[in-house]
């Protein structure tokens, strides 16, 4: 059966096949819809990579990337997407940050001048959701670290994208706050059904946050363990600090070890 | 006294010092007239010649802002083009790099053949000495949008001028405004350097008058004349930069 994203036996190489780097070679990632899944592995192995191939920034020059069982050949508006620079524009509003893909995106695009008061309050229940409320006229430089990444994270969603993509949003974050988002992150995903792929360093974010955690080789990349998380949903907090929690982690950690020893 | 009335009076007090100091000096080692006249001497040049003075500023404030306003909007288009596409930065930057490198003092000349004496060679000389910082400052806030904002919004599908509308245009502002400042000051340059060689008025053709007629006092009452003007023009271009980019200048939050 085809998932929601699907990339199959893709290679890719950076800068002309004959000479580049070779970033993915064999990768394999099959992601339900719905479903949260996690991106693991040791630094430079292409995960970054693997958020531009599922959002059509790139395309691979083996292999095949199908999204919404659709094979994709440009970018996916469908996709939203977050960084762990929140990239705000200074000059705009957190409110109008936000509101930014709906100012590219169709159907939203066009009908934004006439249903702007309707986008608005769309904008501000996301807000809310997230826990800023009332901050929707506040500019990005009055915001806290934690707060951008909270209406960076609106940004990604205002226009209900079927698939997000994260690639190491919590990443600069203080451990509260980051573990604050997580929760966020996870009332989120309950609450809108999005499917999402996060692409982390934090293997406690990966397991307390994904039902499947993807565990890349080094370079070139491909995932060499597909681990099923299954703990109950939702999860509160304490779950990170009990022990089958942490033999998840565990688990995690020897694989990727072993890949950098590898590479 | 606090620092900030300090700041406030600063830079009263130290124009007021270097005119005091200078004042002093030519007292106290009887400096002729003809090598450097005293600020009182200066002074007394600019209340007896105050008439041409006035009509002369006036036009050189009038081929210096043409010159500028020409650089403007050409220093805009050229600076969009050159950071919207990386083919046309290629292309052009070394041949404006080269072109800025030659001295325009050295281009009147060419333009007083083209053109004759008059305003056209003392405005184009004032566009052609001031419109590359307002080019490479447009150009360097284009290209440098974040990748990842830039990943953000292609992945939603916009397109090359989306990008440059929302991000690329609004985040060159602040360096535009910003260049202002460095160009309207060149622009004084460019046309007093024309109306020096080549013009029937301007503060520059006045200095060149004075100076034949061996009028030392006005010579220097014509510089300080430009250094005022040179002033006030920063300064309205500094208070369009806060007004227009305000955004750019806040700190963090407190």
């Amino acid at each position: 059966m085809t998932g929601f994203v699907d990339l199959r036996n893709v290679r890719l190489t950076y800068g002309g096949t004959a000479d580049g780097t070779l970033a993915l070679d064999g990768l394999d990632i099959n992601v339900k819809k719905g479903e949260f899944a996690a991106v693991v592995g040791p630094s430079g192995c292409g995960k970054s990579t693997l958020m531009k191939l599922a959002t059509g920034l790139i395309t691979p020059q083996e292999g095949t990337v199908e999204v919404a069982e659709k094979e994709v050949s440009g970018p996916v508006s469908i996709a939203g997407m977050a960084f762990q620079n929140p990239s705000m524009l200074p000059w705009r509003t957190t409110l109008a940050n936000v509101m930014l893909p709906l100012e590219i995106v169709q159907p939203h695009r066009s009908k934004l001048r006439r249903e702007k008061a309707s986008y608005v309050a769309r904008a501000e229940d996301l807000l809310k959701l997230v826990g800023l409320a009332g901050f929707g006229e506040k500019y990005p430089w009055q915001l806290s670290g934690g707060m951008q990444q909270r209406a960076n994270l609106c940004r990604a969603l205002i226009h209900d994208p079927a698939l997000l993509m994260l690639d190491e949003p919590f990443g600069a974050l203080d451990a509260f706050t980051r573990e604050e988002l997580w929760q966020v992150m996870r009332n989120l995903h309950a609450e809108k059904g999005f499917t999402v792929i996060l692409v982390t360093h934090d293997l406690r974010e990966a397991v307390y946050l994904a039902d499947k955690v993807f565990v890349m080789s080094a370079r070139p990349g491909r995932i060499i363990k597909e681990r099923e998380v299954t703990f109950e949903r939702p999860r509160p907090i304490e779950l990170t600090y009990e022990n089958a929690f942490n033999d998840i982690v565990h688990e995690l950690r020897g694989l990727i070890a072993d890949a950098r020893a590898a590479a | 006294m606090s620092t900030r009335t300090l700041i406030t009076i600063a830079p009263w007090a130290c124009t007021a010092a270097l005119f005091l100091v200078w004042e002093a000096a030519v007292a106290l080692f009887d400096i002729p007239v003809f090598v450097l006249p005293a600020p009182s001497d200066i002074w007394a040049a600019m209340v007896k010649y105050w008439s041409p003075i006035w009509k002369n500023s006036v036009q050189t404030l009038y081929t210096t802002l043409a010159g500028f306003l020409m650089s403007i909007a050409g220093g805009l288009a050229l600076g969009l083009a050159i950071g919207w596409n990386r083919v046309v930065y290629a292309g052009l930057y070394p041949l404006m790099i080269g072109f800025n490198a030659i001295p325009k003092v050295a281009l009147v000349p060419i333009l007083v053949i083209w053109f004759g004496i008059g305003d056209i060679p003392a405005i184009l000389t004032a566009f052609l000495i001031s419109f590359f910082p307002i080019v490479v400052n447009v150009a360097t806030g284009i290209s440098t949008i974040e990748p990842e904002m830039e990943d953000v919004l292609r992945a939603l599908g916009a397109k090359k001028l989306d990008i440059m509308l929302k991000v690329g245009i609004p985040r060159s502002m602040p360096y535009f405004f910003g260049s202002l400042k460095v160009a309207i000051t060149l622009a004084f340059v460019g046309s007093v350097i024309s109306e020096i060689m080549a013009a029937n008025s301007g503060v520059g053709h006045m200095m060149i008058g004075a100076q034949s007629q061996f009028n030392v006092p006005l010579v220097w009452a014509a510089l300080v004349v430009l250094a005022i003007l040179g002033i006030v023009m920063y300064a309205l271009m500094a208070w369009i930069e806060i007004r227009m980019t305000g955004w750019a200048h806040r700190s963090a939050p407190a």
